[in-house]
């Protein structure tokens, strides 16, 4: 791939030979080219093997995207743009129909409305954590919070399923339709009771990016010079208008991209998602409506979906895979200020 | 005028600042509330049969007759050989990619390497799950391998390499980033080849943040579950070897969940309880371990 060759240049094998000694015969001096030849040979040979573990991160995403147009190929040809458009999904339909528009709602819906549960709430913890706390509460609070990080999706779904789910079901959802059931968003439809729904499974998705929002949005507070935070409050200012005027503000972009990073993740979440949401294949109107969203339906659907379906599933994912990629080089663009955020948090 | 004035300042302060801390106490309630649940339904499960025998079948207890627990000793199995298998691939590739990331940095390759490295990190499991799918099923399209393979333990070990490959890449890069180039230059000025400082010097210095990359990869592995759904299947029955559909605690507490048989729910409380302690103690020791060794977090 148009590499120079390993090891020339910078390298212990390319100093020179004592000067003044002639390239000779002489044994020791013999011994010693080899034993130089050989490892270059070897440095050669590690950088080869180096090149390609790190062709393989570059293969990849190439691959998949290839792989993913070519299987989905008999859906794009046969749907067309229109895929986009559609709002019925269904192998039984006389005319076979799929369209993507109730996931890529769903997927949306969803993700928007955690970012707008979880932004607050990990912002306030951000907050709390990088500003207030005393030090010895600061660790230990901070890494438990970060637990949350480690547990995993199906974990969260099925804790979703037989905990928050019953929850909703028989307190939440009755109290937001008897007091909120007045506007569209919160209207108890038919059918909707089952306490799986969009708003569920947001809930859950708010809970699962807590820990990156509010880890990667502390460092930035955290990176804030302390001449930010004396000069707020030597102008008298309370110890919130300091952290307002001072942090908040100075962190803003690192804030925003932790929020954007939270969303991307909310939208690649599957298994939690798949077990709470209801898996219902049309546009939700209402927050207390199942609904589906794009990585829901390729869980629940793959495992029997026979070629054309097949075929649209894996061009839900390449729809799916543009999403997160777009959110994700924004939150990478807006992070990368604070230096090493933008590797090392995703 | 003023002292009101201020009063309600300080008033919003303290409020605001307050809600700050409710927040941090809210954000404790899931954590609390998942190990509660794990505990309290999971923790009967787990017995000596937990770890020999394999889930019973679906089960009714309003038919009167006491319904078998067993166990889930083939998921048990099925995990640790798809996170064997993964390892194995993911790890020298991710460690040597990382060490060209970190090391060969001048080099052209490294700097579209590394950004799609970050760009894989951030595309969803499940679309890997579907990638590595679709590379099996082409192979099955061309008569490489057989149909029934293209479901197996071989192919939920590669989707979960793959997503494991730029995550140890990067990691394994920090962590070699830490170590002074100092001692770099002292090993080559030594006349020792450049290889050899890597491998023996540079990497050795460094090894406490790789494993630690390296262990909370094989952590997150562990506890995948959608891209197993679509590449390894499941099956309550035995398994002989990863050539056919492989069972894993993760896609075992799926499936239990949405089948809602009490028996079989219990054992998936159960696989979730021994995951989820898995995943604390790798994570929490991980996490110990780098911050003693560099005073800061790296993952």
């Amino acid at each position: 791939m148009g590499e120079a060759p390993v090891g020339s240049g910078a390298g212990a094998d390319a100093r020179p030979g004592p000067p003044g000694v002639p390239p000779a015969t002489t044994s020791p001096l013999a011994r010693g080219a080899a034993r130089r030849l050989r490892a270059r040979a070897a440095d050669l040979a590690f950088g080869w093997v180096a090149l390609a573990a790190a062709g393989a991160l570059v293969v990849l995403p190439v691959l998949l995207v290839i792989v993913l147009a070519q299987n989905s190929w008999m859906s794009l040809v046969r749907f067309g743009p229109g895929f986009l458009f559609g709002r019925t999904w269904d192998p039984n339909l006389a005319p076979i129909t799929f369209g993507a528009v109730p996931f890529v709602a769903g997927t949306i819906e969803t993700s928007v409305i955690a970012l707008l549960i979880g932004v607050p709430l990990s912002l306030g913890a951000a907050v709390f954590l990088a500003e207030l706390a005393p030090d010895w509460l600061r660790a230990p609070v901070a890494s438990v919070v970060d637990l949350l990080a480690a547990v995993p999706s199906v974990v969260f779904g099925l804790w979703g399923l037989y905990v928050l789910v019953p929850f909703m079901r028989t307190s939440v959802d009755p109290f937001l339709v008897k007091y909120f059931g007045w506007s569209p968003i919160f209207a108890g439809h038919a059918g909707s009771q089952s306490g799986q729904s969009i708003l569920t499974a947001s809930i859950i998705l708010a809970v699962m990016i807590l820990p990156t929002i509010s880890s990667v949005s502390r460092e930035a507070l955290r990176a804030t010079p302390d001449s930010q935070r004396e000069a707020a409050l030597s102008l008298g200012a309370t110890r919130w208008e300091a952290t307002r005027l001072g942090p908040l503000a100075y962190a803003r972009s690192g804030i925003f991209g932790a929020a954007v990073l939270g969303l991307g993740r909310a939208m690649g979440e599957t298994m939690a998602v798949t077990m709470t949401i209801g898996n219902s294949n049309r546009v939700a109107t209402s927050l207390l409506d199942p609904g589906q969203t794009l990585s829901s339906l390729i869980a629940i659907n793959f495992g029997n979906a026979l070629a054309l379906e097949l075929s649209a599933l894996v061009e839900l994912g390449l729809i799916l895979m543009a999403l997160s990629l777009l959110v994700n080089v924004v939150a990478r663009l807006m992070l990368r200020s604070i230096t090493r955020l933008g590797g090392s948090t995703a | 005028m003023r002292p009101p004035k201020r009063l309600r300042r300080r008033l919003k302060s303290a409020v605001l600042l307050g809600l700050c801390g409710i927040a941090v106490l809210l954000m404790l309630v899931p954590l609390a509330s998942i190990l509660y649940a794990c505990f309290v339904n999971g923790a009967g499960a787990i017995t000596p049969d937990f770890f020999l025998k394999n889930p019973p079948p679906p089960c009714n207890p309003a038919a009167g007759a006491p319904c078998p627990v067993g166990g889930v000793q083939d998921a048990i199995l099925g995990t640790l050989l798809l996170v064997g298998l993964a390892s194995l691939i993911a790890l020298p590739v991710g460690i040597l990619a990382g060490i060209y990331l970190s090391e060969f940095e001048d080099r052209p390759l490294a700097r579209p390497a590394r950004f799609l490295a970050d760009v894989m990190t951030g595309i969803p499991s499940i679309v890997i799950g579907v990638f590595v799918f679709g590379i099996f099923y082409s192979f099955a399209e061309a008569g490489w391998i057989s149909p029934f393979s293209v479901i197996s333990g071989y192919t939920g070990a590669v989707a979960l390499a793959v997503i494991m490959i730029p995550v140890v890449a990067r990691t394994c890069e920090e962590a070699l980033r830490l170590v002074p180039t100092s001692i770099r230059e002292a090993s080559l000025a030594l006349g020792i080849p450049r290889h050899r400082t890597i491998l023996r010097i540079v990497l050795s210095a460094a090894r406490g943040g790789v494993i630690t990359g390296s262990l909370l990869a094989v952590a997150r592995a562990g506890g995948e579950t959608a891209p197993l759904l679509l590449t390894a299947g499941f099956t309550t029955g035995s398994i002989f070897g990863l050539s056919g559909w492989t069972p894993s605690l993760p896609v075992m507490i799926y499936e239990f969940a949405s089948a809602n048989y009490p028996n079989t729910t219990q054992l998936a409380w159960g696989a979730a309880l021994v995951l989820v302690l898995m995943m604390l103690l790798i994570s929490v020791g991980a996490r110990l371990a780098l911050r003693n060794r560099f005073g800061g977090r790296v993952a």
